[in-house]
């Protein structure tokens, strides 16, 4: 396994989310024999070499064939076996679509879904092998939920939840390394928003890698104007902890979601359409990616460009508030 | 059961099918009529499977991919004792279970099927979970050949080879036909058994309408030890019901009520001959 390193002055930095899936499911696996890690050709991006070699009777690869990676898991599961399909999330959300919402999701065969390098990890490869709509299409599919997890302590407690769990769960994943967001209050809890910072000025919602940024932002907000903001890692996105909302939004204060996700059916709208509907007026924004062409580079330069980032957030919250 | 009781109920099996579709006025007629001698044949002679306790490990497992023959499939689990007959006349009425296509809230249906170029894949996972665990109960799987065009089966083919399971039954029912046409004016297939062998399946062809060569492609062990099994099935969409035979206005047709008497009278002579 792979140790951690200090890399932020802030917080410590860690290691990867999908690293952490890896390490956790190789931990569970040792005693758990029912689970399964099923591959397209994509156990060295899932950081699953040393389990493949670790439990060879453990994973089942299908080749890059993804509608079969996820019907083969269907299978599995139906079979009472534990399968965690893994591949790019870009590839197991879209090109296997149909097999997630008929073979896993309608057949209810309780297969996990591991979408790795999502949302922008990619970065430079472009928009093929970015995954800007599986918050969208799978938040459209009954019998499913979605979990994307901040940093390598929810990742672990994810890979638990998702290894007991009777029901299909789809986990997203990056690639960058994660710092731990808040080591002294350990309580991840399934469907179930976690409070990383707590103020009553500003809330930023977050999910994934960008709770870092806003965790960053909200920092800066607090050190130059003394503005108080709660960071949330909304890490279960489907169910939507609707209960935490109604609570933020009886602050009073600007909400401001953040995804690496296509603003179209992400985290956002589900937060909106839900505060709405319960009849909270917050001032509200949400920041992701908007419906164009994604603009070119790495993942930071494309967060940076859209403002999913330390000064982009800092400066939304400034100007909402100031 | 004898051969000739088998024979029989194949013919019951095609008038129920029938009664149902005419009754809900909607249904897959002419691939119902297609494939269901192989169905009874699956349910009567070959599939280890309790009505009564569905859900034991060590079942058969039996998939049909080509899910909207499902009124085929339906009357064949009532037929053996899964359900009720009588559920059969709330066949695509609100809140029934009884839909379009196979679903599992019906006792003795494996997966929820309807989209084409499924099924395989799941049997493929149920066959390596079944290897994994030493077990020996078989999956059996049921494909269109309209549905062969659809890539993920070919994904399946080659998983199902790669990993040398001969406990994984592929059936095609090849009638020949689908909903716009003639297989070979649509896509052409030719030919299914050179494609299958290339792709490392043992592959034996029969007469989808005769019941004991069916029995003794399905049920005498994998057709090659270390490959899994394809079995084509030929077959006459329509099958039993003269002015049904071959012709493609049936494969979802659903018959007048003059239509549906004479599809039932000669149902019974077919049945008086035997």
């Amino acid at each position: 396994m792979e140790t951690g390193k200090i890399k932020s002055k802030d917080l410590k930095m860690g290691l990867a989310n999908q690293v952490v899936f890896a390490n956790t499911l190789e931990e569970l696996a040792e005693t758990n024999k029912d689970i399964l890690v099923v591959t397209s050709d994509s156990r060295g991006s899932g950081k699953l070499v040393p389990f493949g070699q670790k439990y060879p009777d453990q994973i089942v690869e299908v080749g890059i064939a993804e509608q079969n990676l996820v019907g083969v898991a269907a299978g599995l599961a139906s079979a009472g076996k534990k399968p965690f399909a893994v591949s790019p999330a870009c590839f197991i959300t879209a090109r296997s679509l149909e097999q997630i919402k008929n073979d896993v999701a309608y057949s209810d065969n309780p297969a996990v879904m591991v979408g790795i390098s999502a949302g922008v990890s990619y970065g430079a490869l472009g928009t093929t092998h970015h995954s800007l709509h599986d918050f969208a299409v799978l938040r459209a599919i009954n019998n499913i939920s979605i979990i994307a997890p901040a940093d390598n302590y929810e990742t672990e407690q994810a890979v638990r939840y998702a290894a007991d769990s009777n029901k299909p769960v789809y986990i997203r994943l990056g690639k960058k390394p994660m710092p731990s967001l808040k080591e002294d209050d350990l309580n991840f809890e399934f469907g179930k928003g976690r409070k990383i910072t707590e103020g009553k000025d500003l809330v930023f919602i977050a999910s994934g890698e960008t709770v870092y940024p806003a965790w960053l932002a909200a920092k800066e907000l607090e050190d130059r104007h003394g503005i108080k903001a709660t960071v949330v890692s909304m890490h279960t996105i489907k169910p939507l902890d609707t209960d935490l909302l109604d609570s933020l939004a009886e602050y009073g204060a600007p909400i401001i979601t953040v995804e690496e996700h296509m603003v179209n059916g992400g985290l956002g709208e589900a937060c909106a359409s839900h505060l709405m509907q319960k009849g909270h007026r917050n001032a509200f924004v949400m920041v992701g990616i908007p419906d164009e062409y994604t603009v070119t580079g790495s993942q930071v330069e494309i967060f940076n460009y859209y403002g999913i980032s330390k000064e982009g957030l800092y400066s939304l919250g400034k100007e909402m508030l100031l | 059961m004898t051969d000739k009781e088998l024979q029989l109920k194949s013919v019951h099996l095609r008038k129920n099918i029938l009664k149902y579709i005419y009754m809900a006025k909607a249904g897959h007629t002419g691939g119902s009529l297609s494939c269901v001698d192989i169905l009874n044949v699956l349910y009567n002679r070959v599939l280890n499977v309790d009505p009564h306790e569905f859900r034991k490990p060590d079942r058969d497992r039996y998939i049909q991919s080509k899910g909207h023959s499902v009124e085929a499939l339906f009357v064949t689990l009532a037929d053996r004792g899964f359900f009720p007959e009588a559920d059969l006349e709330t066949l695509c009425q609100h809140e029934s279970h009884y839909i379009g296509h196979p679903t599992k809230k019906v006792n003795g249906i494996e997966q929820n099927t309807g989209a084409l170029g499924h099924g395989l894949s799941i049997g493929v996972g149920e066959a390596i979970a079944a290897k994994l665990d030493g077990k020996t109960h078989r999956i059996y799987t049921l494909l269109g050949d309209g549905e062969l065009p659809e890539g993920s089966n070919w994904e399946a083919f080659l998983s199902a080879a790669h990993y040398k399971l001969d406990n994984l039954y592929a059936i095609l029912d090849y009638n020949k036909q689908q909903i716009t046409g003639n297989n070979e004016e649509v896509m052409s297939l030719d030919s299914v058994r050179d494609k299958l062998e290339s792709f490392g399946w043992a592959v034996k062809e029969v007469d989808g309408h005769n019941l004991i060569a069916l029995e003794e492609a399905l049920n005498k062990g994998p057709l090659v030890a270390g490959k899994p099994s394809f079995i084509i099935a030929h077959t006459v969409k329509g099958k039993g019901v003269s002015y049904m035979e071959g012709n493609i206005k049936w494969h979802h047709g659903v018959p007048t009520a003059e239509q549906y008497q004479l599809a039932m009278s000669e149902l019974q002579e077919a049945e008086a001959l035997i």
